[in-house]
């Protein structure tokens, strides 16, 4: 523990280091969910979370920005350690980490354009009018500015999640964290929600995600991360883990998904 | 009995009777506006408080869920009013009122329902609802307010139009302390003219139109802020 601290309070960390991690623990039930997990990320760069159902992918990204709070360990952003004891600090801390979530978590009495307005007015203080115009062009940038009007009973699934990436980055967060975006969608919808993604590392913003579309996310990642049992067991980028030769457990585990999904292209898993 | 009579009893009677709306109105009002106001803030401390406090939520709820509206009317207007308004700076404000008491009663017992309704109202709402406004930066109260309460206060409607039924009928109650509602009135005008059974039958009638129109507004009101597409299935 007081190796730990010494260790986060260390300046070590290269300059364009946005979120680190250091030794998060975790036990939820009396499982330990989280076991001595650490990371770092810097700006613009793409980290996937891989792993099997349990290994604490969703766990760990909802640490990271104390939605869970995590028994032990260190959290900093830029360098700046969060203390989670304060209130004020933590809120401030969440609005420059966007969320993502499985099953969207859009506010069901609100429309597509107040779910993205709602925190800008109540959190960045905006005015309604500087507010409504954010909301319209982020909206826009996932291409849904004609749904402004509907509320999330009657959008698509994918158009769900889409407005949901919209209200995250109407917040200008500095890092995203996306916890298995696709994973909720009929798989006619997930391509939309993809494009929207792939926009986003093209445009130079940080994520961390953790999702099981291993293909995808290869094209986007510069590391992967495959976490079992609450620890991270092998990292690397996605050449090195799916690349020719690679006995690695990543590629173990995305041939099992594509054979489980009847996805069996041969190459699907070799790059 | 003699229709005649009994019907110009009542024609007599009518105005008087009828007078008691009044009361009756104010009473309910009074006593659904104060279970609101208290109701919301016990059910969200219910929720969210810590655990004393949720503890001590726990009991009033008991406390004014287990005593008989009848035996709080004197509890409160015999005890605890008549002695607040002998207090320095309290004397002449009207406490030792019936009427105060009777919306005090009413009102204390239906916010502890009211919390109930609310706070199985909040529960209901999807764990993510609340995740999502903390991820933006929310605080707590902010996400309470913003996007809590105005999803579980709509969920709420049906049971409250159920809770102002059953408090309208709690209302006549009050006569027993001497607030000259519609039952009050009943009991002397009955006991002037001896036609009990036409004058139960008045009373009977205007409680039960003063249910029908409240209900009805209420589900006006259901209807009004009604969200395209959210229902308690849809919002899953």
């Amino acid at each position: 523990m007081s190796d730990a601290m010494t260790a986060a309070s260390g300046s070590a960390v290269p300059a364009d280091t946005i979120l680190e991690a250091r030794n998060l623990f975790k036990t939820l039930g009396g499982n330990r969910v989280l076991d001595s997990v650490s990371l770092d990320i810097g700006r613009g760069r793409v980290k996937v979370l891989i792993g099997p159902s349990g290994a604490g992918k969703s766990t760990l990204l909802q640490c990271l920005n104390f939605l869970m709070p995590p028994d032990s360990g260190h959290i900093l952003l830029e360098g700046r350690e969060v203390d989670k004891k304060s209130k004020k600090e933590l809120c401030a801390f969440r609005q420059q980490v966007g969320m993502i979530f499985q099953d969207f978590n859009l506010f069901d009495h609100l429309s597509a354009l107040e779910n993205v307005r709602v925190a800008l007015m109540k959190v960045k203080g905006l005015s309604k009018l500087e507010a409504t115009e954010r909301a319209v062009a982020e909206l826009a940038r996932v291409g849904l500015k004609d749904k402004a009007a509907l509320y999330p009973a009657n959008l698509s699934g994918g158009q769900k999640q889409r407005v949901a990436i919209a209200r995250a980055l109407a917040m200008d967060p500095k890092v995203m964290l996306l916890d298995e975006p696709t994973s909720a969608l009929d798989p006619e919808l997930i391509g939309e929600v993809l494009a929207v993604i792939r926009d986003l590392a093209q445009g130079g913003m940080t994520m961390i995600m953790a999702t099981h579309q291993i293909s995808f996310s290869a094209s986007l990642a510069d590391e992967f991360l495959f976490m079992d049992k609450g620890r991270v067991v092998e990292h690397g980028s996605p050449a090195e883990l799916l690349g020719r030769g690679s006995s690695s457990r990543t590629q173990a585990f995305c041939s099992k998904i594509s054979e489980l999904t009847g996805d069996n292209e041969a190459g699907e898993c070799r790059l | 009995m003699d229709f005649a009579v009994a019907f110009n009893a009542v024609h007599d009677a009518l105005p008087y009777m009828l007078g008691g709306v009044v009361w009756t109105v104010g009473l309910i009002v009074g006593a659904m506006l104060l279970g609101l106001a208290l109701g919301v803030p016990l059910s969200v401390l219910q929720v969210y408080g810590p655990k004393p406090v949720r503890r001590a939520v726990s009991i009033y709820v008991w406390l004014f869920r287990g005593i008989p509206i009848l035996v709080q009317m004197y509890i409160f207007y015999f005890g605890i009013l008549s002695w607040l308004s002998t207090l320095p700076g309290l004397t002449g404000l009207g406490l030792d009122g019936p009427f105060v008491a009777a919306v005090l009663v009413l009102g204390l017992t239906s916010s502890a329902y009211q919390s109930q309704i609310f706070r199985g109202a909040i529960q209901s709402l999807p764990p993510g609802q609340l995740k999502a406004a903390r991820a933006l930066g929310m605080t707590d109260a902010q996400a309470i307010r913003t996007i809590i309460l105005p999803q579980a206060l709509r969920l709420s409607i049906p049971a409250w139009s159920n809770e102002y039924s059953i408090l309208l009928k709690d209302s006549a109650l009050a006569f027993t302390i001497g607030v000259v509602e519609i039952m009050a009135r009943m009991r002397s005008i009955a006991s002037t003219t001896h036609e009990p059974v036409s004058m139960a039958f008045v009373a009977g009638i205007i409680f039960f139109a003063l249910t029908w129109v409240g209900v009805k507004a209420l589900n006006m009101l259901e209807n009004r802020v009604r969200i395209a597409g959210y229902t308690r299935q849809g919002a899953a």
